[in-house]
């Protein structure tokens, strides 16, 4: 196990760049989601730290080991770098059996037959793939071939794991359960992970940190109730979770709090820069009630089941979301009481 | 994720592996040309075209290329009448036995132009034994009516049916259901929705098969050699081959200059077939699985039947016609109860030791060929995907160059290139290495193709998973590269044994005493006069390539998917 540093990394695909001066660390033994629109570069940065690709700039470190600088142009080959890698395809090998497959990295490593047996086994068993071994890949569903792929990048004891959109070709169900597999098998074996999705539900649930990705930069690296609370841009404070981002202005600190103008009322709001410009008001910041601090008209009604989201828009204009237990008409007048929301500078 | 910007992490180890491929396949299929193209400018070493202009203003050269033009062109409309009625056919309708009907549609391309030329002069003509037999042969002395103009264009246009009918119905078959549907949908039947719908949209494969087979008809020797020169009528190749077979390799430096004008027609025609196959491109959406089946209704018994008639006259008459004569006791004699003889059968298979050293030969060249083939392609056409270099790319654009040359080209090639090793005394000429050399450089494109093609859809991730645990180049190449694209390749040598086995062009120019090919054989048993051993040889290939192409064909369920050529 070890951890992974990224050094001031670049990369471009024949003048477009793809990813710009990412400077990071993951942590022994931690599970990083990286999350983003598609093409923000997340699967770029997947596959340099495989190996699949070299950097443009910069250097990466797998725990001690330097196995990529673009300056020295250095480069160690995927073969060589001892990860795991888990793909988006599976990219089970059809002509092998489920034992082969999973067993093919002990192959190259020349083990005995009976340590291979037996680490196969252990392999299956952890996946709950046990009665499956001589199928072939093509006879099984998609969370057991899935399941194979991790099996496979387990066996070999790597010092990291790297998975590409792993649940992207499951449907709803078998991804909760499959993520159930991928939290336990991190547990177990304390691998480093990397996780690539484009799905935040999936990201939260599972990740100890996310790194939320968008053209090419990573746009903060957090825990996920830290992005969801306190975000430190509009593009985090947008892409995760629900709600609405609005201007503020006249910020006036005191001791211990601070207080701002937004959506034309006086407020006060959590921030930890001097001089905040937005803020980030998710559906629980807003309470339905007649005396509230501001006004709104109703949109849209959305049931979630058990509750309705509302799409609103303030008197002053801006569009807001909340969350009520009763349905609200379109067109209705509403009030809301507004409770300290997170400020941040714009950037 | 593209991966067509190679990938640079074990490009070191990849990129020495390539250059040493792409050197030796280059040597092996472009050498040759580029070796003739120096001869044809060049005479006594220094650039000079007054000796290329000197032989193309000779009337013989231009009476050939007249022929040349004349016998392709119209052997291609003919082909192009027949390939694509069956093509459409085939692919559109709800026609029965659509497997039957296009294993007999191949076999003519599987069977060897001259036997195809022997075959059809034995079911005509004033000494036809089977005419004879059925008492309908025109009087002695009447002309065999093939040895004309009017033969070559009709055996050409049988011979390359097949090539029409496999490219217009590739192209058919990526023509999405759901545009045919929506036009019935639409209220449109039967004629307008081929018109208006399904032909414009296969216009450029048609027009692709076009131009592959007017190229290959301008190549073909065995036709206009077995009909043309009994009747005077000389197109390029067999001007070439009687240019040379008279005054031997004197002659090569004017022999150079005419096969490079037929290259130069040959060229112009792939240029077109590129052009229009790029065109192809237009981007079908939808889904191709299920095939079309547009009921024919009432008409469908009558065009079963008329699509059968013209198998058995393109396919089971002449075979007759070729039995008949291998089964009489001397040319001339009708065939009766009393009359049937293995003679022929047996001096040719058994007595003539030319005809056991050909077998031999032939096995063990087209054998060899698929095999050195397989293993050079397979590795060259993972590599030249994953690393595009400026030379790999102009390797690929280059590659189909021998292939599509005419035979004889390639041959007189072959002749310049190894008559003389560079920096020694030997020669090749007048071994088997010449012709086996010619081989690879001839089949090269018919085995890279399909495994570059299937190597192209194979998912990256297939390699990318082996090399993250850590498999080094040589075991990603025979773990996953190897099995994963065997199938094509096993489609690829299938072709390349079934074509080399039945060649002829190539080593009629390359061959002498000891080096015979199952080719030059029938060729010369002929042209001496033994018709009736010739037919019998001939027919014995025929039974082995239809073996051959059935116990392909009655496998085909428990092979891998993709490993029979003819059924895509």
């Amino acid at each position: 196990m070890a951890e992974l540093t990224l050094t001031n990394i670049g990369k471009h695909f024949g003048g477009a760049p793809a990813l710009q001066s990412v400077t990071t660390r993951v942590n022994d033994r931690e599970f990083l989601a990286l999350l983003g629109p598609s093409g923000c570069g997340k699967s770029t940065l997947l596959r340099l730290l495989a190996g699949f690709e070299q950097p443009s700039a910069g250097s990466i470190r797998i725990g001690n080991r330097e196995v990529a600088n673009a300056d020295t142009r250095l480069i160690v080959p995927p073969e060589e770098r001892n990860i795991g890698y888990v793909f988006q395809s599976y990219a089970l090998w059809p002509h092998m059996t489920v034992r082969r497959n999973v067993g093919y990295p002990l192959e190259i490593r020349k083990l005995s037959k009976s340590d291979r047996e037996t680490r196969i086994d252990a392999a299956l068993e952890a996946t709950a793939l046990g009665p499956y071994g001589d199928r072939m890949p093509s006879d099984l569903s998609g969370g057991q071939r899935q399941r194979v792929a991790l099996a496979r990048c387990l066996v070999s004891d790597p010092t990291a794991v790297l998975l590409d959109e792993p649940l992207a070709n499951l449907d709803v169900a078998l991804r909760a359960s499959m993520q159930g597999v991928f939290c336990d098998f991190h547990q177990r074996t304390g691998a480093t992970m990397v996780y690539v999705t484009h799905d935040q539900a999936e990201a939260m649930a599972m990740a100890d940190r996310i790194a939320v990705m968008n053209e090419g930069r990573i746009m903060q690296l957090d825990t996920p109730e830290a992005l969801y609370a306190r975000p430190r841009s509009r593009f985090v404070a947008e892409f995760i979770g629900d709600g609405a981002v609005v201007p503020l202005t006249g910020t006036s600190h005191s001791d211990s709090a601070c207080e701002a103008t937004l959506l034309g009322t006086r407020l006060r709001v959590e921030t930890d820069t001097p001089t905040p410009e937005m803020a980030c008001l998710r559906p629980e910041n807003l309470t339905i009630a007649e005396t509230g601090d501001i006004r709104a008209r109703v949109e849209r009604v959305t049931y979630l089941g058990g509750r309705y989201r509302l799409d609103l828009v303030a008197a002053s204009g801006e569009p807001l979301v909340t969350q009520s237990n009763t349905r609200y008409a379109p067109g209705e007048h509403i009030g809301l009481a507004l409770t300290a929301p997170w400020a941040f500078a714009a950037a | 994720m593209t991966l067509a910007s190679a990938n640079p992490s074990s490009s070191r180890s990849e990129g020495r592996l390539l250059s040493l491929i792409l050197g030796l396949a280059i040597l092996v299929t472009l050498a040759p040309v580029a070796r003739l193209f120096f001869e044809g400018v060049t005479a006594g070493g220094s650039l000079n075209l007054t000796f290329f202009s000197e032989v193309l203003s000779k009337p013989a050269t231009h009476s050939a290329l007249r022929h040349s033009l004349v016998t392709a062109g119209l052997g291609t409309v003919i082909s192009v009448l027949i390939g694509s009625v069956f093509a459409f056919l085939v692919a559109l309708t709800d026609l029965r036995r659509k497997a039957a009907l296009v294993f007999c549609l191949m076999i003519p391309m599987m069977i060897p132009p001259q036997i195809t030329a022997l075959s059809w002069t034995q079911m005509m003509g004033p000494s036809s034994v089977l005419l004879k037999t059925l008492g309908l042969a025109p009087p002695l002395g009447a002309p065999q009516p093939l040895y004309s103009p009017g033969g070559i264009i009709l055996l050409l246009g049988i011979q390359h049916t097949s090539i029409i009918f496999l490219t217009l119905r590739a192209g058919l078959r990526a023509i999405p259901q759901e545009v045919v549907e929506a036009a019935r949908i639409s209220g449109a039947r039967g004629f307008r929705i081929w018109w208006q719908v399904v032909l414009p949209l296969t216009l450029p494969s048609l027009l692709a098969g076009v131009a592959i087979t007017f190229v290959t008809a301008l190549g073909n020797f065995g036709i206009p050699a077995m009909l043309g020169i009994p009747a005077g009528y000389a197109t390029l190749p067999t001007l070439i081959y009687q240019r040379l077979a008279g005054m031997g390799t004197t002659v090569l430096a004017e022999v150079a200059v005419l096969a490079i004008l037929i290259g130069i027609v040959a060229i112009t025609g792939i240029l077109i077939q590129r052009f229009f196959q790029r065109r192809q491109r237009v981007h079908l959406v939808g889904s191709t699985g299920r095939p079309l089946a547009i009921p024919l209704g009432r008409a469908r018994l009558p065009v079963e039947i008329t699509l059968w008639l013209v198998i058995a006259g393109i396919l089971v008459l002449p075979m007759m016609g070729l039995l008949a004569t291998s089964l009489v006791p001397a040319y001339g004699v009708p065939l009766r109860l009393d009359t049937v003889s293995l003679d022929g059968w047996y001096e040719a298979l058994f007595r003539q030791p030319s005809t056991r050293r050909a077998f031999v030969n032939s096995f063990g060249l087209s054998i060899g060929a698929a095999v050195v083939l397989m293993a050079l392609c397979l590795p060259l056409a993972w590599l030249m995907d994953r690393h595009q270099t400026r030379l790999s790319r102009a390797f690929d654009s280059l590659l189909d160059l021998p292939y599509a040359l005419p035979g004889v080209v390639l041959a007189i090639a072959m002749i310049l290139l190894l008559i003389n090793l560079p920096f020694t005394d030997l020669s090749l000429y007048g071994t088997i290495w010449i012709i086996f050399l010619a081989y690879l450089a001839r089949f090269f494109a018919v085995m890279f193709r399909p495994v570059q093609s299937s190597l192209r859809q194979l998912d990256p991730a297939m390699n990318e998973a082996a090399q993250s645990v850590g498999a080094p180049l040589w075991r990603r190449l025979r773990d996953i590269v190897l099995p994963l694209s065997a199938p094509a390749a096993a489609a690829g040598a299938i072709l390349v044994f079934l074509t080399a086995f039945n060649e002829l062009t190539v080593s009629a120019l390359l061959w002498s005493s000891g080096t015979e090919t199952l080719g030059v054989v029938i060729f010369n048993l002929d042209d001496s006069g033994e018709t009736v051993m010739a037919s019998a040889v001939a027919m014995t290939i025929v039974f082995v390539v239809m073996i051959l192409m059935a116990v392909i064909q009655l496998t085909s369920r428990r092979l891998p998917k993709g490993v029979v050529p003819w059924q895509s």
